[in-house]
């Protein structure tokens, strides 16, 4: 557990340092370094939340794609170096930024999780299992205790299970989306008369 | 009296070769001590592995390209010139390390290091004997994908902190060239991991009855010309052209530097000549002896290696709108074909419980070769009358637009 | 570890991208708070997913990942989202030859 805990610090401490310089280093080339390594960092945390799926696809499309376009984006428009200069409403986004963590993090602080629909179940029920071991795997899974039927249904299930069962309608207006977006995007890239 | 016993349901269970070492030394040393012990030997492991292979392939490339232009290549030091990695290694070694005027310092040290630590981490989820990985991933192929994506940001950073217009068009090249690969290359891996059933690389192994490149030759074809273009290959070396623009972006390196980005990509070539072998060559599964799964997987990952030398000294170099239309126009559709033939065989052949045999891989093969060829063939003659067509008028028209610009410049200017 | 300090990471972090998008003049940076905020979120959907199920799915063993899907969901919104906006980016710097939000508040050309 103690390693789970010096981990789960570390990646805390760059994600917030990242970000943190994210918006306020005045070069936008490093800023977007800066991005790319708070996408690894919230990645890692995937990974400590046993997400291994999540984290594979958040440093493939964020930092493979994501971060690679920024970095197109930076360099295709003028003033790199010292483009990142904050407007006049610095003070007021400060003060709301400011509040909202506040706000946040009092209500996480004093909200009691455990009397939470499902809370406290680890150990106890087979969900529970079933997230200690992330994207469900045979021998993991017969290792938590549950039945030859049960793992091939939880197995064949998981992730892509739920995408094309019970979440078929979003994934569908999604890819209409992604479409819709590759064809604005064209669009606009190609501008007027030409 | 063993003191240590790795607990299997923990996330490093059901690894066997770091339960080896842990238990072993857990003999004699305690616990937490074992745990650091057993993950540095696993590193070790790993990284001596990869470097190693590295300069061995840098040799074996050189000779073999020798042989292939009818020269002798690299042969004066040690027995065939084996020790001729050690040489270079040491000239780079005492060379000025240069960081350029105006270069920015903390992204340009970084790159060397990105590039072959994306490398490394790649290399550790491949499995190269039964049952032994160095980590044993249940995304392993995703996983290799998406850690390789991470080199698209070291190239963009070294063109972009050198400083140097040549490493910027190197590096914009690239960029292009890797995003434009990415998309078919993952298209193919798709195919491999629908007929699997999974996709940590292990269990691909296991499913490969018959081998994946008869299975899927196309999906194979689409690999390895994907794969030769993400790693900047002769037949699409746009990105380091040395004719065009000296070395791409690695132009401003030396020294030390020059010496990981050289590492990172013979590695490159190793580690996916790997991934080839596991893939589609059936990995360490031989026709003999399982204990002997290293030496098939040695000598499957040497054919991969032979293929891209093969490739490389056989085909000049294509133009970069070549390179993004034999991508979008050519693997592209390939890919997309071979994804909807194996969905429908998969759908069709698999029985209740979702399994394939081997009498259905067969089957599947013989299909598959049968569209493979017809349809390399029918979009091969749509892309060569497209190229060909090009590259009669494309040029010209640039030549005029870029010559109406200039005086369009000039003029402002004046 | 547990479910408080996730949250409060992504919290901090989510306020941090709120901050940026508010207070910077760079178009790109301003769309680099955003990837953040939506990271932010995405932590959270997994950690709820992770530490907290409802009742009502308990049934079912595979909807323990409902977390995990619309985090998949944001990512894909996310990268339609960075095409478009960057897409943006670049029209207005063809007008405007600036990515300066400030001088892009005219909606004329």
């Amino acid at each position: 557990m103690w390693f789970e805990d010096a981990v789960f610090w570390i990646l805390a401490v760059v994600a917030i340092a990242g970000s943190v310089g994210v918006v306020l280093v005045r070069d936008l080339f490093r800023a977007s370094l800066l991005l790319s390594l708070v996408f690894i960092a919230v990645g890692g945390f995937f990974i400590l939340m046993n997400a291994e799926f999540l984290a594979v696809v958040q440093v493939l499309i964020y930092v493979g794609a994501i971060a690679v376009l920024f970095i197109f984006a930076v360099m295709l428009t003028r003033d790199v170096q010292r483009g990142n200069t904050p407007n006049r409403l610095q003070v007021p986004a400060a003060f709301i930024a400011t509040l909202l963590l506040v706000m946040m993090v009092a209500t996480v602080v004093t909200t009691d999780w455990t009397t939470l629909a499902g809370a406290g179940l680890e150990n106890k029920s087979r969900v529970a299992q079933i997230q200690a071991v992330g994207i469900p795997d045979a021998a993991r899974l017969t290792a938590a205790g549950l039945t030859a039927d049960e793992v091939t249904d939880v197995q064949t299930g998981g992730l892509a299970d739920l995408l094309i069962g019970e979440f078929v309608l979003p994934f569908e207006a999604v890819s209409l989306l992604l479409l819709a977006a590759a064809i604005g995007g064209l669009a606009l890239a190609r501008g007027r008369g030409r | 009296m063993n003191a240590c016993v790795l607990n299997p349901h923990s996330i490093l269970g059901g690894n066997h070769l770091f339960r080896f070492i842990y238990e072993g030394v857990g003999q004699m040393l305690p616990c937490w001590m074992a745990y650091v012990v057993a993950g540095a030997a696993i590193m070790l492991i790993l990284i001596n592995a990869v470097l190693l292979g590295a300069a061995i392939v840098s040799w074996g490339e050189r000779r073999l390209l020798g042989r292939f232009q009818n020269r002798v290549g690299p042969n004066r030091w040690g027995p065939f010139g084996a020790l001729q990695p050690i040489a270079d290694l040491t000239k780079l070694l005492t060379k000025e390390d240069i960081v350029p005027y105006g270069a920015d310092r903390i992204a340009f040290t970084i790159v060397p290091v990105l590039m072959v630590a994306s490398l490394l981490v790649g290399a550790a989820v491949i499995p190269f004997a039964k049952d032994v990985a160095l980590v044993d991933l249940n995304v392993g192929v995703l996983f290799i994908l998406a850690v390789s994506s991470l080199t698209t940001i070291a190239i963009f950073t070294a063109g972009w902190a050198s400083n140097n217009r040549y490493a910027l068009f190197g590096a914009g090249r690239a960029v292009a060239v890797l995003l434009s690969y990415e998309v078919p290359v993952v298209l193919s891996v798709l195919g491999v991991v629908l007929v699997a059933g999974s996709m940590s690389l292990g269990d691909i192994v296991v499913a490969q009855a018959v081998p994946f490149f008869l299975v899927q030759p196309l999906a194979f074809f689409v690999f390895v010309a994907g794969m030769s273009a993400e790693l900047n290959r002769t037949p699409f070396d746009v990105a380091e052209a040395e004719s065009e623009i000296i070395a791409g972006y690695h132009t401003e390196y030396s020294g030390i530097k020059f010496a990981l980005i050289q590492a990172a990509e013979f590695g490159g070539a190793l580690v996916v000549s790997g991934l080839i072998a596991t893939l589609f060559l059936a990995g360490w599964a031989g026709p003999v002896a399982d204990w002997l799964g290293w030496l098939w997987f040695l000598i499957k990952t040497f054919i991969g290696i032979f293929l891209f030398v093969w490739i490389r000294s056989t085909y000049p170099r294509l133009r970069l709108d070549q390179i993004m239309a034999v991508c979008w126009k050519f693997l592209m559709p390939l890919s997309i074909i071979n994804l909807i033939a194996v969905t429908l065989e998969v759908f069709f052949l698999r029985d209740a419980h979702g399994v394939l045999t081997t009498a259905d891989l067969w089957i599947m093969a013989g299909i598959n070769i049968v569209i493979a060829a017809v349809s390399i063939a029918v979009f091969g003659q749509l892309i060569r009358q497209q190229v060909r067509n090009s590259s009669q008028t494309a040029p010209a028209s640039r030549l005029v637009v870029s010559g109406v610009s200039t005086i369009e410049v000039s003029q402002g200017q004046g | 570890m547990s479910l408080e300090s996730m949250l409060i990471v992504a919290a901090i972090i989510f306020c941090i991208g709120l901050y940026g998008a508010l207070a910077r003049r760079n178009f790109i940076a301003v769309l680099m708070s955003i990837e953040l905020m939506f990271n932010a979120v995405n932590l959270t959907l997994v950690a709820m997913g992770r530490w907290l199920v409802p009742f009502a799915v308990q049934e079912q063993l595979s909807t323990v990942l409902t977390g995990q899907v619309f985090a998949v969901f944001i990512i894909t919104v996310a990268a339609a989202e960075i095409a478009l906006g960057l897409g943006i980016v670049f029209a207005v710097y063809r007008t405007n030859e600036s990515v300066d939000l400030t001088d892009a508040a005219t909606m004329r050309h």
